[in-house]
């Protein structure tokens, strides 16, 4: 039996799975569907920002496409910090694609004129 | 003096989405007053994901889902400026506008919507004993630091207070290369959403130390160490407990309040939460003047920020029609286990349902919520778990609210 | 190697009257400081009160320089450009049996030449509706007034250097040598050689005075802890009210500032330390104790900042404003506890014209100018409900502090005067930007920002205040 939080939503269920992993306590299906892949392979969306190369002391905030196996957190964080792009951005940008050849892309989150 | 029909103070999600739902409603005269250079006021920095989903039933990072509302504000062409900030205003809604280029404009309103968020307690505020050190920070400052200029404010850090932005620090800092030694708590439990102690903290193995603070702050230029120690329950320092941690920073994410000298200089009366006092339309004390989001009262969620935005759009633009309902007042009262409610009072000719929304003082579970008015129970919601940081809404459909008499109160019972 | 007439030793507000008064005549004039920036220390952190002059004992260097420096204030203030305000003070008896030390007081006041009047309770009520009404009367002393410290400090310094005194920051003295007819000043930095030495080093003038010769004084520090509460509403005191005084200073009291915001304080504890300024709850329990005495309804959720001062007491128990034994050419100035920042303007000019005139020839510069530049703020033109200035010209109306409502203007005006800020402490202290409810919260990485444009630096270069305080630690993401 494991005990952990769901994070999906705000709500954050306390989840229980059994060793046949039957999901109790969740509020929604997200949350049975979050337990399993916590169980079997954890992966998570990672958010950072990159330098504007053409502005002043100035980043801009990206996100990775798609979630990345957790244990790549830190690798993909190492991957985003060599970035740097040049504004004007726009959001949904690709600053990096296949990142790590994991399958997600690094894009941009915010308009910057 | 050139007159506006709706002034909006502030140009973030609040203000955004009151200004959005005026405007659907026929309102055209209308301008956004907005300090930083860009709209979406503090989800500019708030650049980690969890946001929208019940707005838009997905999952956006801060900067995407302010994007989405100022697409709305170009596309129905509402005015707004940046650069610019509102520093006076009287009762009778005459405003003095400061612009980094125009210099200082005064308007007269028709009516005003507060939207002027809310500001982080400080070293100050909760008097931590020792030094005046550098290296004593708030979470949104150094948020700001980082996510918008680039800069670690620290590399070994400790942060005091488990509210969600100081969780969020925690994983953010984390990230991008500091060491977060450890986040303390005075309160027996968090502040903070359960699911950002899950993803922020026990993700990085980052400790949690509940029921401890800091008893003291050491360092002559920079900060060298602070000195955590337990609390009993009057939030007394517990003599040996103390632990030692040498850290650079520490990060204060120890409470937020409501941001309204505005309101403050004209004398408009405020409430429990430091806010403004309001009716259902969110609208305060003096006519006209509405009030949402974190300057009515601190929010831990941006969509239903946006929700009382649109509400207080909704009741501005009534008010401009002459529509809004008067009549008498129904006075609104937080009891037993509830720290305070939004609103604060009901026109009885309200024709509309409302939506209380409160917050509990400690952590409760199993208890019935019950609202009753002058001794009649008006309805009995079963709660299995409320926590502080949770707001809870509860809406009162019109045929219940026809139940209530001259005063409503909401309270807590065990089951 | 330059060779000064004079050099002082400490910048703050003893010293920079001091060099104030030098600046009027043709001398070769050096002000030294340890710290970044003038009045970082004991004149940084005090009441911010000009005194009437009714408790010192009569005969004292504090009576008469108190009660003569209280009177220079208006012109020096308006020669400032410097916000100062003769709102009065009231010393009140909260028990029938402080009546006869009223009158004692009103007595003192008498020999001081303090105008005072003791008023009834009802009387006091009146002014102060906020005051305990268990009041039995108080000592009202008209003339007691509040000041822009920080202000006071900075420009008097900046008129002395407009008028040709030459600063020197971060420079502290290690030794004092006397070589000839001049002393060789040594610091961590440099030498300077100077005929005359002013030794207004604060609690730190017992160390300069026996780098010369035994002395018979001593610095005892006792520090005062404070609080600040935040400025949003006016009338929670209308004068600076006082306890009746005890031997430890004139008390706990509460009072309005020149910026609109309250202080109440200070505690008064013997500390060895003269660097310690931390503050502990114990103490601040007691002074809100006490406080609420005289002030039952002071709002303590209003506090935004707690901070605490050294006062820098002597031995004497008086001012020490004399040559040094072995050499008139050195000159001390020690022990300028309180009342010495109303003091300062009549410790200057008794400084200058009766312990430096019989050493050196003092002629008077021609061009000597006792103003500074007027500074303008978007606050005063709200106030004064005029924008002119404001409109005609750039960056006024744009605000980086919200709270304070302190403009990118204002900012670039400090920067652009002969005494400019070069930490974040510093601009607050000229602009008040940081000062307000969020205490910096949204305006610091403004500041820091502006500040690192300003000096063609990386923000990373920034300190809050000494050169060891920086702000940032690292530059992230392909930066350095």
């Amino acid at each position: 039996m494991k005990e952990f939080t769901c994070i999906i939503c705000p709500r954050g269920c306390r989840l229980s799975v059994d060793d046949n992993m039957n999901v109790t306590g969740n509020f929604c299906p997200r949350g049975k569907q979050y337990a399993v892949s916590e169980l079997t392979n954890p992966v998570r969306t990672i958010t950072s920002s990159v330098r504007v190369n053409n502005r002043e002391d100035l980043l801009v905030s990206v996100k990775t496409s798609g979630s990345i196996p957790k244990g790549k957190i830190f690798e993909v964080m190492e991957e985003i910090n060599k970035l740097s792009v040049s504004a004007p951005t726009r959001i949904g940008d690709v600053v990096a694609s296949n990142i790590l050849g994991l399958g997600v892309d690094i894009l941009i989150t915010k308009n910057i004129d | 003096m050139r007159t506006i029909d709706l002034l909006i103070i502030g140009g973030g999600s609040a203000g955004m989405a009151a200004a959005i739902q005026a405007k659907k409603e026929g309102i055209d005269d209308i301008l956004i007053v907005e300090r930083d250079e860009n709209l979406g006021g503090i989800l500019n920095q708030c650049i980690h994901n969890g946001f929208g989903l019940t707005e838009f039933k997905e999952e956006l990072t801060g900067p995407e889902y302010l994007s989405r509302f100022v697409k709305q504000v170009e596309e129905l062409k509402i005015p707004y400026m940046t650069n610019s900030m509102v520093i006076d205003m009287t009762k009778d809604k005459i405003v003095t506008i400061s612009n980094k280029d125009k210099g200082v404009e005064i308007v007269q309103a028709k009516a005003i919507v507060m939207a002027t968020g809310c500001y982080e307690r400080g070293a100050g505020a909760i008097q931590i004993p020792g030094d005046r050190c550098a290296g004593i920070i708030t979470a949104g400052t150094a948020q700001k630091y980082l996510n918008i200029h680039g800069y670690l404010c620290g590399k070994r850090i400790v942060i005091l207070g488990s509210g969600d932005i100081g969780l969020i620090m925690a994983r953010r800092l984390t990230l991008e290369g500091a060491k977060v030694i450890c986040v303390s708590e005075i309160m027996p439990y968090s502040n903070g959403l359960n699911r950002n102690i899950a993803q922020c903290l026990n993700d990085y193995n980052i400790p949690l130390y509940l029921s401890r603070s800091v008893s003291k702050v050491i360092g002559k230029d920079r900060l060298e160490k602070v000195i955590l120690s337990a609390v009993d329950e009057k939030m007394q320092f517990i003599p040996g407990t103390e632990m030692e941690i040498e850290c650079d920073t520490l990060i204060l994410s120890v409470g937020l309040i409501p941001y309204i000298s505005l309101l403050d200089n004209i004398d408009c009366p405020a409430s429990s939460t430091k806010g403004a006092k309001v009716n259902e339309h969110m609208e305060t004390m003096i006519p006209g003047i509405f009030s949402c989001g974190n300057c009515l009262h601190v929010h831990d969620v941006v969509d239903f920020v946006t929700d009382e935005g649109r509400l207080a759009g909704h009741g501005a633009a009534m008010y401009l029609k002459g529509k809004l309902a008067r009549g008498n007042k129904i006075v609104v009262t937080p009891k037993d286990g509830i720290s305070y409610v939004v609103p604060q009072e009901i026109n009885r000719d309200n024709q509309e349902d409302v939506t209380f929304k409160f917050r509990v003082r400690t952590p409760v579970k199993d208890v019935w919520l019950i609202i009753e008015s002058n001794g009649q129970q008006v309805a009995k919601i079963m709660k299995p778990v409320l926590i502080p940081s949770e707001m809870v809404m509860v809406k009162l459909s019109k045929d219940k609210l026809d139940l209530i008499k001259d005063e409503v109160t909401l309270r807590l019972e065990a089951r | 190697m330059e060779k000064f007439d004079v050099l002082i030793i400490g910048a703050g507000v003893t010293g920079a009257m001091i060099a104030r008064n030098l600046s009027k005549y043709d001398l070769k004039v050096a002000l030294l400081d340890k710290e970044n920036d003038v009045g970082n220390l004991t004149s940084n952190a005090n009441s911010a009160i000009v005194h009437s002059g009714y408790d010192p004992v009569p005969g004292t260097n504090k009576a008469k320089f108190n009660v003569a420096g209280n009177a220079m204030f208006d012109k020096i203030c308006e020669e400032l450009d410097v916000h100062f305000e003769r709102v009065g003070s009231l010393t009140v008896a909260l028990y029938d049996e402080q009546i006869p030390v009223l009158k004692e007081l009103a007595e003192r006041s008498k020999q001081n030449n303090v105008p005072v009047e003791i008023l009834s309770a009802e009387e006091v009520k009146k002014m102060e509706p906020n005051i305990n009404p268990c009041v039995k009367g108080a000592l009202f002393a008209p003339t007691a007034g509040i000041v822009d410290v920080f202000n006071f400090v900075c420009h008097a310094v900046e008129n002395a250097v407009d008028n040709g005194v030459k600063l020197f920051l971060n420079e502290e003295v290690k030794s004092i040598v006397k070589e000839g007819d001049y002393y060789k000043v040594v610091t961590q930095k440099e030498e300077f050689f100077t005929k005359i030495v002013i030794n207004a080093a604060g609690a730190f003038a017992d160390r300069i005075a026996s780098m010369v010769e035994p002395i018979d004084w001593k610095i005892t520090p006792r520090k005062g802890e404070y609080f600040v509460l935040d400025h949003y509403k006016a009338g929670l005191v209308n004068h600076t009210i006082f306890p009746l005084p005890s031997e430890k200073g004139k008390g706990i009291l509460v009072t309005m500032t020149t910026s609109g915001n309250y202080l109440v304080g200070p505690s008064s504890e013997l500390d060895d330390d003269p660097n310690d300024v931390t503050t502990d709850p114990p103490t601040l329990r007691n002074i809100r104790a006490q406080a609420t005495e005289m002030v039952p309804s002071i709002p303590f959720n209003q506090v935004i900042r707690v901070f605490a001062g050294t006062r820098p007491t002597c031995t004497r128990h008086d001012f020490v404003i004399e040559y040094a034994k072995s050499d008139k050419n050195f000159i001390n100035v020690g022990g300028i506890e309180s009342p010495g920042f109303v003091s300062s303007p009549a410790i200057g000019e008794y400084v200058v014209e009766r312990l430096v005139r019989p050493l050196i020839e003092l002629k008077e510069k021609k061009d000597y100018n006792p103003c500074v530049r007027k500074y303008h703020r978007l606050y005063n033109a709200m106030v004064e409900q005029d924008y002119k200035f404001v409109n005609e010209h750039e960056n006024y109306g744009q605000i980086i502090c919200n709270c304070e409502k302190v403009t990118l203007g204002e900012i670039l005006d400090v920067l652009s005067r002969s005494v400019p800020p070069h930490s974040v402490k510093a601009l607050k202290r000229r602009t008040r930007a940081g000062f307000g409810k969020c205490q910096g919260g949204f305006c610091q990485p403004r500041v820091v920002l502006i500040l690192a444009k300003y000096y063609g630096v990386s923000p990373m270069e920034i300190s809050y205040d000494g050169e060891f305080s920086k702000i940032l630690l690292e530059k992230i993401k392909g930066g350095r």
